[in-house]
């Protein structure tokens, strides 16, 4: 009864109550969410006393919506009133929310039952979940391997079978990137589809909720339920929660596939990733789409934009963390300057203080125009690209990270190389797309994931084409030797 | 050398004035924008910079101002951009200060200020009133930025060892006004900044309180010789919060410059204190090490966009500026001028005035009423004319019995402090105190006789053709009559009598 | 990747500098290593000197938007108690920090 589906309709039929569902959760996150290094805070009184609400609201024919009774998992920069909030900091490590974010409240008021916190890397900086306080989460299919980041922690409980579904942040292809690595569906919406309110800012212009989950279908749900707008988020889109699920129809005939000829070039991805996903969109062919060649043609630098623009906002936007108001302050600092620093110097990780410095580099006189300028233009081709590119196609396809999971530690000390595997994932956010990663595949008995990218507010299409192609594929039904 | 460094130098001033807005909640954040609360009492998350908080634009700032931009005959952008300002301090809970940079909401105008004629130093450059020359001080911007909280150095409160942060501050809407470097002198300083607060007050843009810190001045002054084209190194002093400091400390550092310069040497770009008790300016801190305040964007923030149209429906909703004001109440009034600008110089006291003289059978009796005696009573009340219980209408009734003799001018000031206070029927009043004047001949004659018959020393006096006593014997009248004689008469009468009993 | 990196030669001195902007405490070990690591990535970086971006508008947002407004009305924040509730270091209502010296700020 692990997946979300599967949780809803054994409601639904009266086989199982909330309150048995979340105490199965919680056990499982107790048991592999924490071995995993997946799971690193737990509400588990709340989460009971919620879950027998929902069994009461059940019984008394008031459910709200799909969703209602269903243990979740939040990625640790979620703020949720009176629970820690660390974002795998140290810094933060003391820090309990003296207020609500939108997440929680909206998954609260679809009646779905927070079980706790998800491990991250630390500030949502990394794509291994390494750069944690918790120690690194473990990929479900190879505990030796990385389950991606930065919501590294969210997608190995879904994965695992810890809880149906979670929710992660993705500024570069934090959602994305780890579910193709866990093997499950990662969406990040629209940029301002879902409210930022309560969301830990990493790069503000770039940051966006979305969901861990095994099916497109599923994803509708839980979009549905956190998405629309939100008066507390100026970035926030005016427009209403869309109906995603009616969208669900299964057919994809006569819908236009896009294939970046940037994305299937001879040196790009492991070659048996493009393989699974060329597999991948020959099926969504054989269901009637038709597949085009398209062009991006800023791709080779969609990186270096990426970094400049989420570092400098980072550098801003971590400024608060100062050891004056809230979080951790430095023992036995006896002046202003020795508070800021120490603080500071104590509580951030190496990664964190490398990307501050990067950005606070990029932002200072003399190298503003030339990269953090320069870096806006740039933004600006990558989003006429797009632009171009969905002229010719409703839906855009390749590999969502180059290769599979690799092993921990093995690219701890080449930060470079790392920043490279987020070609696929960062335009997105750039250009502020819809994206979703589906699992296609496997390779050495790791999953494959593909990535479609749809128009801005265009979800319903994404989510369609991701549908279809599930309901012709098992990819998603495969689970990890441990949840077996 | 002349002991005056005016004669060798001239002064350029340029002024950047923080002004809160007049709001009811924060610029970014819905906290009450209060004051004098306990610390920390009015503050949301939002202020406190916490985790995962955004920014929301308070719509009020915008309609204030695209006041003061048209106020200042300044351009309303209709586009602009809020800006991080990234430094840390205590005080500044997000380590940046959401404000405005290369796209402020007001830019480009100027405001007139009328300065002594014959000024310090160079010569204004407009026409000629009087005594007084009209000026224009070039607005180089304004911009919404929010204020940040306040740190509490205070060793009596925060002790030797620390420094106590009270962020109900944090959030509140501010305008920066930044004028061109065009002031010459302290006066000219102080002139441009009356102006200003009169302009924010007239348009309820701020209460501009300087006491309460929300009218901030910062100056920047730098000297060169008369005749020189160039700018000399400029220093900038922060947080002027009275008049008196804006121009003491300007005074100050315009000596302490000149020192430096008739010494040869060279003026350093610098932050400066006044300090008020020793009267001198001190460096606070050199800017060699440049600031580096990495402005960009905020992403946080879309670009605020004003359409025409809103701009001109802020225009036709403007109310009349005090310099428009001043000349009306010159064409439509016949008062002398310093009285107008005693008038003019507050809007609520100029829209009572102009209510009392309409209900007025003496435009010149409310006007004086007004100008003087209302203003003592409210002051010695310790009470702005808003706080007046005696409203603009009821103030002409008892003019109007002073008028008319029902009431001496005497008695109608006594009661001045009570309605003020209280309010209240001035008719009733002056009935229930027995005050009204007595204007039976036969009374006064009999009063007049009594005093007369009494003091026959000075009666002989006044007939021998000295006046002086006049006076005593008047005032033993009025006494007698228990004030309520009108004085004109009793005068007559006095008179008239005395040549009569000769 | 193109030979225009000319520019990016980030020196200790600027990781120096940087890092007292950042209010960053970094050891010499530390210095030496976030020299070469940004030495690396602005390697990389350079490469969009190449582009041609002569008039083109910096995207700052993904998303055209509106300025969204919120309507001049004050609801309480927070009690104060909460306010402080995650403050390292407090005395009555108010946070406490080490010592400011006048005129010590950025
Ligand atoms: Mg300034
Ligand atoms: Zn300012």
């Amino acid at each position: 009864m692990e997946n979300l589906e599967a949780q809803r309709a054994a409601l639904e039929a009266s086989e199982l109550s909330s309150l048995e569902l979340v105490s199965a959760a919680l056990a499982r996150a107790e048991a592999e969410g924490r071995s995993l290094g997946a799971v690193v805070g737990l509400r588990a009184e709340a989460a009971l006393a919620e879950a027998a609400e929902s069994d009461a609201r059940r019984r008394a024919g008031e459910i709200r919506s799909p969703l209602d009774g269903t243990p979740v998992l939040l990625k640790d920069n979620m703020v949720m009133q009176g629970e820690p909030t660390t974002c795998a900091s140290r810094i933060l490590e003391p820090f309990v929310s003296p207020y609500d974010g939108a997440a929680a409240e909206r998954l609260q008021a679809a009646g779905a039952i927070i079980l706790g916190r998800a491990n991250m890397d630390e500030f949502a900086m990394g794509a291994t979940t390494e750069n944690s306080i918790f120690g690194p989460a473990r990929n479900p299919w190879d505990p030796e391997r990385t389950c991606g980041g930065s919501s590294g922690g969210s997608a190995a409980a879904v994965a695992a079978g810890v809880t149906g579904f979670a929710l992660g942040s993705d500024t570069g292809g934090s959602i994305r990137q780890p579910a193709s690595f866990c093997g499950v569906v990662g969406m990040k919406p629209s940029y301002g589809r879902v409210s930022r309110w309560g969301l830990v800012a990493f790069a503000s212009s770039l940051d966006q909720i979305g969901p861990f989950t095994h099916t497109a279908r599923e994803a509708a749900w839980v979009l549905e339920a956190i998405s629309g707008h939100d008066p507390r988020d100026s970035t926030s889109l005016p427009e209403k929660s869309p109906d995603l699920v009616s969208a669900l129809t299964g057919d994809v005939s006569g819908l236009r596939i896009g294939l970046p000829k940037e994305y299937f070039v001879d040196d790009g991805a492991d070659s048996g990733v493009v393989e699974a996903v060329r597999q991948g969109v020959a099926e969504l062919e054989s269901a009637g789409a038709k597949v085009v060649e398209v062009s991006l043609p800023h791709t080779p630098y969609v990186v270096s934009t990426y970094y400049l623009v989420a570092t400098a906002e980072a550098s801003s936007n971590l400024a608060r963390y100062d050891g004056a108001r809230f979080g951790r302050r430095a023992e036995g600092v006896g002046d202003l300057d020795s508070m800021y620093r120490r603080s500071r110097s104590e509580g951030f990780g190496d990664e964190v203080k490398r990307r501050i410095l990067l950005g606070t580099y990029v932002l200072s006189a003399g190298y503003f125009d030339a990269y953090y300028r320069k870096a806006q233009q740039v933004r600006t081709l990558v989003r006429s690209d797009f632009e171009r590119a969905f002229e010719a196609c409703d839906v855009i396809a390749g590999p969502t990270y180059p290769e599979v999971a690799f092993s921990l530690g093995a690219r701890l000390d080449d930060p470079v190389s790392l920043y490279l595997g987020d070609i696929y994932t960062v335009s997105a956010n750039l250009a502020g797309l819809p994206g979703i990663s589906l699992p296609c595949g496997q390779l050495q008995g790791l999953p494959v994931g593909m990535q479609l990218l749809g128009r801005s507010l265009d979800e319903a299409t994404l989510l369609r084409v991701a549908d279809a192609f599930q309901r012709r594929t098992d990819h998603h039904e495969q689970s990890p030797p441990r949840a077996r | 050398m002349s002991d005056n460094p005016l004669d060798r130098y001239e002064v350029v001033i340029g002024l950047e004035v923080h002004t809160h807005l007049k709001t009811n909640s924060k610029l970014f954040s819905p906290a009450p924008v209060r004051y004098g609360d306990a610390p920390n009492h009015d503050v949301h998350p939002i202020d406190l910079g916490m985790p995962g908080v955004l920014p929301v634009l308070n719509e009020k700032v915008i309609g204030l101002a695209i006041r003061l931009g048209l106020a200042t005959h300044s351009r309303v952008n209709t586009r602009s951009v809020f800006s991080r300002k990234n430094y840390f301090y205590p005080d500044l809970p997000k380590g940046y200060q959401i404000s405005q940079y290369e796209e402020p909401v007001v830019s480009d105008g100027w405001l007139e200020i009328e300065v002594p004629a014959v000024s310090e130093g160079g010569g204004g450059n407009g026409k000629k009133t009087g005594g007084t020359t009209i000026k224009r001080i070039g607005v180089t911007r304004a911009h919404l930025e929010e204020d940040a909280g306040k740190s509490i150095h205070d060793v009596a409160v925060a002790g030797a060892d620390g420094t106590h942060i009270d962020l109900n501050r944090a959030g509140v809407p501010l305008l920066e006004i930044v004028s061109e470097p065009d002031l010459r002198s302290a006066v000219e300083a102080g002139a441009y900044l009356r102006t200003l607060r009169s302009i924010l007050r007239y348009l309820e843009v701020s209460d501009a309180d300087m006491e309460k810190g929300q009218f901030r001045c910062d100056a920047n002054v730098s000297l060169r010789l008369w005749g020189s084209e160039e700018f000399g190194t400029r220093t900038e002093i922060k947080n002027l919060n009275s008049f008196s400091n804006v121009e003491g400390a300007i005074g100050a550092e315009i000596i302490r410059q000149a020192e430096i310069l008739d010494d040869g040497g060279e003026i350093q770009q610098a932050t400066m204190a006044y300090d008020v008790d020793r009267r001198r300016t001190r460096v606070l801190r050199l800017k060699e090490n440049a600031d580096d305040y990495r402005y960009f964007d905020d992403p946080d923030l879309i670009p605020l966009l004003i359409d025409e149209e809103l701009i001109e429906a802020v225009r036709a909703d403007l109310p009349e500026l005090p310099e428009q004001k001043l000349v009306r109440f010159r064409d439509q009034y016949d008062l002398p001028a310093e009285t107008i600008r005693i008038l003019v110089a507050s809007r609520p006291l100029a829209d009572y005035f102009e209510r009392c003289a309409a209900a007025c059978t003496s435009v010149k009796a409310a006007a004086n009423w007004i100008g003087r005696d209302l203003r003592q009573a409210l002051s010695d009340g310790g009470r702005g004319i808003e706080n007046s219980a005696l409203d603009a209408e009821t103030l002409a009734v008892l003019i109007g019995l002073v008028e008319e003799g029902r009431l001496t001018a005497k008695n109608a000031r006594d009661l001045l402090p009570e309605l003020v206070a209280q309010g209240g029927d001035p008719v009733s009043l002056m009935e229930e105190r027995g005050l009204e004047a007595v204007s039976d001949a036969g009374v006064i004659d009999e009063w007049v006789m009594q005093v007369i018959q009494a003091n026959a020393g000075a009666v002989e006096s006044v007939r021998a053709g000295d006046d002086k006593p006049l006076n005593f014997l008047m005032g033993k009248v009025m006494k007698a009559a228990g004030g309520k004689a009108n004085p004109g008469e009793v005068r007559t009468r006095l008179v008239e009598m005395i040549r009569d009993s000769a | 990747m193109l030979a225009l990196c000319a520019m990016s030669r980030i020196t200790r001195k600027d990781v120096e500098r940087t890092a007292e902007l950042a209010r960053l405490s970094l050891s010499d070990d530390e210095i030496e290593a976030m020299t070469h690591d940004l030495g690396r990535i602005l390697d990389h970086v350079d490469q969009l000197q190449a582009l041609d971006t002569e008039g083109i508008e910096p995207t700052a947002h993904a998303i055209p938007l509106a300025t969204p407004l919120r309507a001049d009305e004050a609801s309480p924040g927070i009690a104060a108690d909460l306010a402080l509730s995650n403050a390292p270091l407090q005395e009555g209502y108010a946070f406490v920090v080490p010592k400011v010296i006048e005129g010590e700020d950025s």
